[in-house]
């Protein structure tokens, strides 16, 4: 019996981009179902009522929200090619990662540094800085954060690997220097050049143009209500 | 066969830390709960083990260290596998893990946003929240518990919580049995658990710790 499975997205949302590489990694055939966020279709609103946000993974009609509980899902209904390790202490640590990589380096970069100037950006930078230094230590020792090959918690930091050179450009500002963050300088090449990973980035000038929209909008804001 | 070390980094009023010591009740775990001083000075033990956050709870299991409320209950649930918390079926389990993420992100700032707040913001911060507490009567619908017959996952990461809206309560000015009567019959019921009941502190000092809380940042 053929398994339905449907991934509702757009085409630049990270939190997204997980799940189609989760899927491509494990060898699953999904439908694509392109939403516009600022006119989300009828389906959407009834696969995640509670927060009407992509990405939804829909399995033979059973609609599953949030990019982790996503993975999870895969990963338990799918078995071959595991993305959590065995062992619990390894899968905590793994959530852990996973958790800090949303809670505090994408929202300490994108929602800091990334549409602040000045004084406000020198100070986000610190705060970024300290989280990815984290990072840096975290990979210490290992190729990928999940070891020798690519895990949850790749995926879950694999953003950072297409997304920090396009926020440097727009914004001017250097943000993962090669010389303070060698190991995940290196492991962003790796993971951005790995099979599978490097055929599905989202096309780069639209991604340069959406993010320049984005930052000339935040420091508008924030200037007018100065 | 090795004796196991389990000790809990604990601080009595937090929620988080609640879900914890449920989870170890409900598996029958012995652990050392050792008491953070979490608003004057944290321990050596704290700092080493959760250097990125540094913040409680944070469980020991024969000295490695796990972080994160929500990631200890999914380690307790795995490392001792009895009495499991979770469903069997993935999607039952996707589910739970779902709104456990919801619970995550909504109730403790939602609430923060009432016992923080004054005049029109708490009157916009109270609407949110009983917006969400309805959300949760709806999923639990007709239901003992959020994942069925039996007390697991979700009603672990979210009763905890509970201590906190007689806070809420007093600063917002309305009742949650008046506005969610299901939701305060499951909280009821929740709390006829022995885990449940030993583990979680009284609303009333939870209040008066808000009130000191208040205080502190200068709110009156």
């Amino acid at each position: 019996m053929a398994e339905e499975v449907k991934l509702f997205r757009t085409w630049s949302s990270p939190f997204a981009l997980r799940i189609v590489w989760a899927l491509k990694i494990k060898g699953i055939e999904y439908e694509t179902i392109f939403e516009d966020l600022s006119d989300k279709s009828p389906s959407l609103l009834q696969y995640n009522p509670a927060h009407k946000k992509i990405p939804v993974l829909v399995h033979s009609g059973k609609p599953i929200a949030e990019s982790y509980v996503i993975l999870e899902y895969i990963d338990e209904t799918w078995k071959e090619t595991p993305l959590l390790p065995e062992d619990p202490y390894e899968r905590a640590m793994a959530r852990f990662w996973a958790k800090f990589g949303d809670d505090k380096v994408l929202t300490s970069i994108v929602w800091g540094v990334f549409i602040k100037e000045g004084k406000e950006q020198e100070e986000a930078m610190v705060e970024a800085m300290k989280n990815l230094w984290f990072l840096e230590e975290e990979l210490r020792g290992k190729k990928f954060f999940g070891g020798e090959r690519i895990g949850f918690v790749d995926l879950a930091l694999g953003w950072l690997a297409n997304l920090i050179n396009i926020l440097e450009d727009v914004a001017g500002q250097k943000i993962v220097d090669e010389d303070k963050f060698p190991l995940l300088s290196a492991w962003m090449k790796d993971f951005a050049n790995s099979p599978i990973i490097k055929d599905n980035w989202p096309p780069r000038v639209q991604m340069i143009a959406k993010f320049r929209a984005l930052r000339d909008a935040k420091l508008a804001a924030a200037a007018s209500s100065k | 066969m090795s004796k196991e070390e389990v000790v809990l980094l604990d601080f009595w009023a937090s929620p988080f830390c609640g879900r914890v010591r449920i989870a170890l009740a409900e598996k029958g775990v012995e652990y050392q709960n050792r008491e953070e001083d979490v608003l004057g000075s944290k321990s050596e033990l704290l700092l080493n083990s959760n250097p990125i956050h540094k913040k409680v709870p944070v469980l020991l299991h024969n000295g490695k260290p796990v972080c994160e409320s929500t990631v200890i209950v999914n380690y307790i649930d795995e490392a001792w596998p009895s009495r499991p918390l979770l469903p069997t079926c993935p999607y039952e389990r996707a589910r739970a893990r779902f709104w456990g993420d919801f619970i995550d992100k909504k109730i403790f700032e939602g609430g923060t946003k009432i016992w923080s707040s004054k005049g029109e913001a708490l009157e916009v911060g109270k609407k949110d929240f009983i917006e969400i507490l309805k959300q949760l009567e709806g999923t639990l619908g007709e239901k003992d518990f959020f994942c069925g017959d039996n007390f697991g996952f979700v009603d672990i990461l979210l009763i905890p919580l509970t201590t906190w809206f007689y806070a809420y309560e007093k600063f917002g000015g309305f009742k949650v049995e008046d506005e969610c009567p299901k939701f305060s019959v499951w909280v009821k019921r929740c709390m006829q658990r022995e885990s449940v009941a030993k583990a979680l502190p009284e609303p009333e000092k939870v209040y008066e710790a808000v009130l000191m809380l208040r205080k502190m940042n200068g709110i009156e």
